[in-house]
């Protein structure tokens, strides 16, 4: 009751919370306030500067705003009084004399034209106008026209406090005030990272989806039909949009307030959309004309070339020929000639058919996905510790948190949205270690109170040090280890010879900075690891999750709030994926294909023999082609001839295949080695559950229909499995996701209807009513005895060390703007044109040392080949080390990367490898 | 071309093959070889570091690393500006907003040239443009002076000996062409420290006994803040509220907390703390320290414009003196440089430039006493407020209380500048009239006859010769649409053009105004616009006065309109 606080609002006595501002108590008793510089929306403080908003309050001489003054005990407000008005009137008057007319206005539809409307205020002002700053058309993405601007500083809300990507500031001072990029430089020589924020929050159109204006007039042209809530299709973090549409086009991308975004976005979900027009969609299906040989190349390829390799066909002769070939290699050979490769793009109903048609119509756990590339250590290590592959807690819980460690992740880049979170909590106080070999200043490292650029691949020598010091140090949190874990013993006995003064000479960082974050970490009272690719790509892979795993149990910083484990998985789907069985030893739900009930379970279901052996994983089907052990291979969405390590020799074994089928929306690299090619539909074609790195099961929306003659994707596994003899009859995508979901415990309580509802749901789920838990293993671990495993970790060195020949060090990776291979965002426009190149990013100073300068060719050599691609100067590169992203077609990173594998994970050593370089002079002169 | 290069772009050119690397994207724009935005150069950090020092660095001290690059470079060159925001880990945008607000900064992009190293600034504020500062420009500027730069000025606190200006560091009153010309070329641009009084002389003089008796509990807080009430001590910055209930606000507050003292003076024609400051910081000081034990206050942040080099370096060596021989054991004080902006004598402004931010004052409530420095509670006192404090506490409430006259209580420093023939400091009785402060000052200026006067600087209004005889204090005059302020009286006479008057000071609240909201930022902006016309929209003026009063954040954009109200209402005869 003492919450509660009674006021006079317009002569009516009301009820209000503490802490409630006079707006927001006018907006719930159904009174409409103007506001510019108020955005009533997650993440944005009332700033009160715009003014157009006052109220009058009895007893004070001056005016109040109400968006920013708390309503209080007693207080009488008259939110229409004449002076209130008339302040409010002449404020719109102000800013309308510096606005461009509304006829000329860059966006007539913006909040402030809608307010001017609304109250019935001339659209024009009696003062005399000022001089305004000019347009800035720099960058690619964002149309700056700062005349219309009226200094409420949303956008710099935006920038610094909601998304705190820091580009935008508000300089100068009085009527001089502006807003400005860095140092007052254009928007497209700034530092910023286009996440559009600030195009989301600006009221007046200053701030604008470039693509929505004409740049000649500067008005907007482009002016929506309709609109749909769907889902983004790029990362892992789920973020919900709103996908604005005209005449069947996607125009712009605004956030919707998800409960892994909070209507924030990044350059790729806002303005990486149009990919899916691109001319290069693929529109009808393709057989490889006969005779034409299969060769491995990366150049895209032409229109032309396209028509010489392959001939239109219509789907039924498409499908006819896929599931004969099908047919006949699994009736000769054995379903074992057979392999799948789903994807952790499309849907989870999708993922759920794919498995199954492999399964039950290949007969072979020969399916597999990206994940294999991903996160597949961190799973291993997961399933071996705690038996659940997924998150303890969304990323949201880092706000709970008070120590937050990141290792090997970059998720500025790469999960950008959910930095925003890790960096707000940073800022309020919890301390953020970040343990990269790259540096982040870029990126979340201005918010860390630790950084350590440890040496690469030496992350279990550090890792094990701090365990070292907790345990030493007696910071182990012994009640947890002895109710909730086992074999601590045998941790305690391998860490001894882990001391931080030893593990320094290893890893580079010197032991106090150890045991400091050890302590910290320990100390905390909750205390959450994030981590990534840097830690999952190696052949140590599954120590080093095992390290993480070991640092949360011992402390038990675990299944409480504002703690856990939370590997940040990297494709909008790949957890979906997992779990719906798109891997080669489970069935859905990571149950072992080898586990006989379940077997039988499924063999009851769909009628039908199951093979009884796990399956092949990525890299291995490949392997098993060059060995002429697998003839056959149905890929969906995956993209292996650019993903896959060492990728020369991938191709050649795509080459080698009898049947390949490759269903995709474009012609990939993957797909020029195919002998039939299906259009498929993009993400915004189509219905479809995702389940994001929160374990956010959430629904996606289709925007348009697919081009052409493409078709949904489960439309086309169904075909296929109908023409293999299998008895499947779903006519929507419901259909699958009920049965799905009734062989899926994990997705209880979750039905079509309630995402259709809800949205998003997270599991596990108690009930149908019940939000699902999003922190988990409280009490005990889904393990036969409810503890988990604590398993040691000892030193492996990488699989290949740099030397005479070979003395860089080679690490792969990703940039903010594109994606995976490249096959959507480069096709994108803003995202190519904000990185249009192959680039390899090193040290100025290792640059020094052989005579490159920024922008030079350079040639980048590996055991397995070499590639020539553009000098970056990286800040953020250490010396004796090259990264490129893996992304570009034409300098395939993985020419030149390390096939071996993780022995557990199966996942190939991405992260580090021996290279050497040298400046390319002639390309260079050529260019 | 050599022969390599022929081949190697015969082999791009080759039949059948591509001439360039085709990929799926456009191919229409090339990479940048570097991390988005400004490209840190080598060196650049390091060049800040051997400026600002090692770290750690402080958020709270951006202002005064941006003190010392300008001090030692002359301006804020870029690349310092990337090196700061690197050391300091914050975003380029905060360096870059922090630094172009304050006036004394001067922030050189990449590729410009840097402003000479002498720069001459001239005060174009009102008592100083009576004087002939605009005259005094235009001949400057036709001097043409190798490398000296002429800038305008707000007021430099120097009314009484107008025009003012300063070469550097170094004030010049009565400013002429000549003068100004020989110390720029001389390179004269050190501060002069006027005489003033040492901590050896204070003490002689009985001196910090008060203060000692507070610390050893002779006297006891509550009775302090009582002898303060009862002797009717105000806050003389310019609001007034009761300094003894602000003590005992501060103190309800849960601790710990903080105070800072208000000296940043910059109301045009004002110079009262300026003369304490440079004449008897000691009294003030031990005001100060009487406060912070009063409250509590674990720090003390003295807050001075940049304007009074002379009173930042006379503090620093005193306060020195005063920590060494254990007087500030009981707080920690701290001096620090304002660095060109009026608008930090709004307290909550002047606390954000505390902070280390621009200068934007804050919406109430909460109050500074609740919410101030680094949020916490905060007692916030003027210079002369404080200055009284110990001269209160030893002679007793009845003899400052005492002293006032029609219905006014204790004494106040008056400014008068402007048409009086003898402008200065006059300490009078709270209460005492226009008429009384011309008597004191030695009559109206030969030649001039009384026309009006601002009774509180350039915010407290203008008022007519008719009405000189209004008492001039707290509460007095806000039913003429006036206040006294920090008492700050500029007498105008007939030779005054009172539009010409009213622009000068709308032209200053423009310049000064943070920008933050609508209607101060745009509405000083229209004004002046408004005002320059040929002829006035008095309606239209109108509305924007009362938009301005009654919508503004704080008390600059509150008040900028009264001057202007005023000449419509009593002036109109100088109108268009």
């Amino acid at each position: 009751m003492a919450d509660k606080i009674k006021l006079t609002l317009d002569g009516k006595e009301v009820e209000a919370d503490r802490g409630e501002t006079i707006w927001q108590v006018a907006q719930r008793h159904g009174i409409k306030i103007p506001h510019l510089c108020w955005n009533p929306a997650p993440g944005y403080r009332a700033d009160g500067n715009c003014r157009a908003c006052m109220v009058e309050i009895e007893g004070e001489r001056v005016l109040a705003a109400s968006c920013q003054r708390k309503a209080a005990e007693g207080m009488k407000v008259e939110t229409a009084s004449e002076r209130a008005r008339k302040a409010r009137e002449m404020v719109f008057e102000l800013l309308l004399a510096d606005q461009p007319a509304k006829e000329e206005s860059h966006d007539p539809e913006s909040k402030f034209w809608n307010w001017v409307s609304a109250m019935g205020v001339e659209p024009r002002s009696r003062f005399p106008r000022a001089e305004r700053a000019p347009a800035d058309y720099s960058h690619a993405a964002i149309a700056v026209n700062l005349d219309a601007c009226i200094n409420c500083g949303l956008c710099v809300r935006a920038c610094r406090e909601v998304q705190m990507n820091d580009v935008i500031g508000m300089a100068y001072r009085g009527h001089g005030a502006k807003v400005v990029f860095d140092f007052d430089r254009t928007m497209g020589e700034s530092t910023c990272v286009a996440c559009g924020e600030c195009v989301q929050a600006c009221p007046t159109g200053a701030l604008m989806e470039a693509n929505l204006i004409d740049k000649a007039s500067g008005k907007r042209v482009a002016f929506e039909d309709r609109t749909v809530d769907t889902l983004c299709p790029y990362c892992g973090v789920g973020c919900q949009t709103k996908v604005h549409v005209r005449d069947d086009k996607i125009l712009y991308v605004d956030g919707r307030n998800g409960p892994a975004n909070n209507n924030r976005l990044c350059v790729k979900g806002r303005f990486g959309f149009d990919y899916i027009h691109h001319p290069d969609r693929l529109t009808t299906p393709l057989i490889r004309r006969d005779g034409v040989p299969k060769t491995e190349c990366s150049q895209q390829k032409s229109r032309e070339d396209i028509r010489r390799v392959f001939r239109e066909a219509t789907w039924e002769e498409a499908l006819d020929r896929v599931a004969k070939s099908l047919k006949r290699i699994r009736d000769s050979h054995g379903g074992s000639a057979l392999g799948g490769l789903g994807s952790a793009k499309g849907s989870n109903e999708e993922a759920y058919l794919f498995q199954k048609l492999v399964r039950q119509g290949f007969g072979t756990n020969n399916v597999d996905h990206c994940t294999r590339l991903c996160h597949a250590s961190s799973v291993a290590a997961l399933m071996e510790g705690v038996n659940s592959g997924a998150v303890t807690a969304p990323f949201t819980a880092a706000l709970d948190s008070d120590c937050i460690i990141v290792i090997g992740a970059r998720p500025a880049e790469n999960h950008p949205v959910a930095a925003t979170y890790l960096k707000q909590a940073a800022k309020k106080g919890a301390k953020l270690i970040v343990m990269d070999p790259r540096g982040q200043t870029q990126g979340i490292a201005r918010y860390a109170s630790h950084v350590l650029n440890f040496k690469p691949a030496q992350d279990v020598a550090l890792l094990n040090a701090m365990i070292h010091t907790i345990i030493e140090e007696g910071l182990v949190d012994i009640q947890y280890v002895q109710a909730h874990t086992s074999n601590f013993e045998a941790l305690k006995a391998k860490v001894r010879a882990f001391s931080p003064e030893k593990m320094e000479q290893n890893c580079g960082i010197p032991a106090d900075t150890i045991r400091e974050v050890a302590r910290l970490y320990a100390r905390s009272e909750r205390s959450i690891i994030f981590w990534g690719m840097g830690v999952s790509q190696h052949t140590h892979g599954t120590d080093n999750s095992r390290c993480l795993i070991a640092l949360a149990l011992i402390t038990g910083q675990i299944g409480r709030k504002g703690t856990g484990l939370h590997p940040l998985r990297g494709q909008n789907n790949v957890q979906g994926a997992s779990d719906a069985g798109l891997i080669p030893m489970v069935y859905p739900d990571y149950i072992s294909v080898e586990d006989e009930a379940t077997r039988e379970k499924y063999e009851k279901l769909w009628n039908t023999r199951l093979d009884p052996n796990k399956g092949l994983t990525v890299i291995e089907i490949m392997h098993a082609i060059h060995e002429g052990m697998v003839k056959a291979m149905y890929i969906m969405g995956e993209n292996p001839a650019m993903s896959d390590p060492n990728v020369r020799q991938a191709r050649e074994a795509l080459c080698h295949l009898e049947m390949l089928v490759v269903q995709d929306i474009f012609m990939t690299e993957t797909a020029w080695q195919a002998d039939v090619v299906l259009p498929a539909s993009a993400h915004a074609e189509k219905w479809g559950t995702f389940t994001n790195t929160n374990r956010q099961v959430q629904l996606g929306r289709p925007v348009l229909k697919p081009p052409g003659q493409a078709r949904q994707d489960w439309q086309i596994i169904q075909d296929i499995a109908q023409r293999m003899g299998l008895d499947w009859n779903y006519k929507q995508v419901s259909d699958i996701y009920a049965e799905m979901a009734s062989v899926m415990p994990s997705l209880n309580n979750i039905t079509w209807d309630r995402l259709v509802r809800e949205g998003a749901v997270t599991y596990p789920c108690d009930a149908p009513d019940k939000p699902g838990n999003e922190i988990i293993f409280a009490n005990s671990f889904p393990t036969k005895t409810g503890r988990a495993k604590i398993v040691p970790a000892g030193l492996l060195a990488p699989h290949e060390l740099p030397d005479e020949s070979y003395p860089l060090v080679l690490s792969t990776g990703r940039l903010l703007e594109h994606w995976h291979t490249g096959a959507m965002t480069r096709r994108a426009t803003t995202l190519d044109y904000l990185e249009p190149e192959a680039i390899v990013g090193l040290n100025l100073r290792e640059m020094g040392r052989y005579g490159i300068n920024p922008g030079d060719m350079v040639k980048v050599a590996t055991r397995r080949g070499e590639i020539v691609l553009k000098a970056r100067a990286d800040r953020d590169v250490p010396e004796g080390m090259v990264f490129i992203p893996f992304c570009f077609a034409e300098a395939p990173a993985n020419t030149l990367t390390n096939p071996q594998l993780d022995p557990m994970g199966k996942i190939p050593e991405f992260k580090f490898c021996a290279c050497r370089i040298e400046k390319q002079e002639m390309a260079s002169a050529a260019e | 071309m050599n022969e390599m290069s022929k081949r190697v772009r015969g082999r791009d050119a080759g039949p059948g093959e591509p001439k360039r690397a085709i990929h799926p994207g456009a191919g229409r724009r090339k990479a940048v070889p570097f991390n988005k935005g400004r490209v840190l150069a080598p060196g650049e950090m390091e060049a800040v570091s051997a400026i600002v020092g090692p770290p750690p660095y402080r958020r709270d001290l951006l202002i005064e690393y941006l003190h010392q690059i300008q001090d030692r470079e002359h301006c804020l060159p870029a690349s310092h500006l990337h090196g700061l925001a690197e050391l300091m880990r914050i975003p380029m945008a905060e360096v870059y907003e922090v630094a172009t607000f304050y006036a004394h900064f001067d922030v050189v992009a990449d590729g410009e040239p840097r402003p000479p190293a002498i720069t001459i600034r001239v005060c174009d504020s009102l008592s100083c443009m009576l004087a002939g500062a605009e005259q005094l420009i235009a001949a400057l500027e036709a001097e043409k002076l190798d490398g000296v730069r002429i800038v305008r000025a707000p007021c430099l606190g120097s009314c009484a000996t107008a025009p003012a200006a300063e070469v550097g560091h170094r004030h010049v009153d009565n400013a002429t062409v000549d003068t100004l010309r020989l110390l720029s070329q001389a390179a004269d641009t050190e501060p002069e420290i006027p005489v003033y009084q040492e901590l050896y002389a204070y003490t002689a003089e009985g001196g910090y006994r008060i203060l000692r008796e507070c610390l050893s509990g002779k006297l006891a807080i509550d009775g302090v803040i009582k002898t303060l009430s009862d002797g009717a001590l105000r806050g003389l910055g310019g609001a007034g509220f009761p300094t003894g209930r602000k003590w005992s606000l501060v103190r309800a507050e849960k601790g710990p907390r903080l105070m800072a003292v208000n000296g940043d003076e910059g109301e045009p024609g004002t110079f009262k703390d300026r003369y304490y400051l440079e004449h008897r910081p000691h009294q003030f000081l031990e005001g100060m320290l009487i406060a912070a034990w009063a409250v509590e206050a674990e720090q003390v942040f003295v807050y001075i414009r940049d304007e009074y080099p002379a009173v930042l370096a006379i503090l620093r060596a005193e306060i020195n003196k005063l920590e060494k021989a254990g007087f500030t054991n009981h707080t920690k004080v701290t001096v620090r440089r304002g660095a060109g902006a009026y608008i930090c004598g709004e307290e909550s402004a002047m606390i954000e430039s505390i902070e280390g931010k621009r200068g934007l004052p804050r919406q109430r409530p909460p109050y500074v006493a609740q919410v101030g420095i680094f949020d916490r509670p905060t007692l916030v006192n003027n210079v002369e407020t404080l200055y009284w404090v110990p001269e209160i506490l030893a002679k007793g409430p009845e003899w400052f209380a005492a002293q006032g006259k029609n219905g006014g209580k204790g004494l106040r420093s008056y400014s008068v500048s402007g048409r009086v023939a003898k402008p200065g400091v006059i300490l009078a009785p709270a209460g005492s009239t226009a008429s009384d402060l011309i008597e004191l000052a030695g009559g109206m200026a030969a030649g001039h006859k009384l026309k009006g006067y601002l009774p509180g600087g350039a915010s407290g209004g203008i008022l007519p010769a008719s009405m000189a005889d209004l008492p001039l204090d707290f509460g007095q005059l806000e039913k003429h649409g006036c206040f006294v302020g920090s008492h700050a009286v500029v007498i105008l006479s007939d030779h005054d053009d009172m539009k010409a008057v009213a622009l000068n000071l709308m032209r200053f609240f423009e310049d000064e105004s943070c920008g933050q909201c609508t209607p101060c930022r745009n509405g000083t902006e229209k004004a002046v616009k408004l005002m320059q016309a040929p002829s006035w929209d008095y309606a239209l003026l109108g509305d924007l006065s009362q938009v301005m009063r009654d919508a503004s954040i704080c008390g600059l954009g509150q008040a900028a309109s009264n001057p202007l109200a005023c000449v419509i209402k009593h002036f109109p005869e100088d109108l268009p």
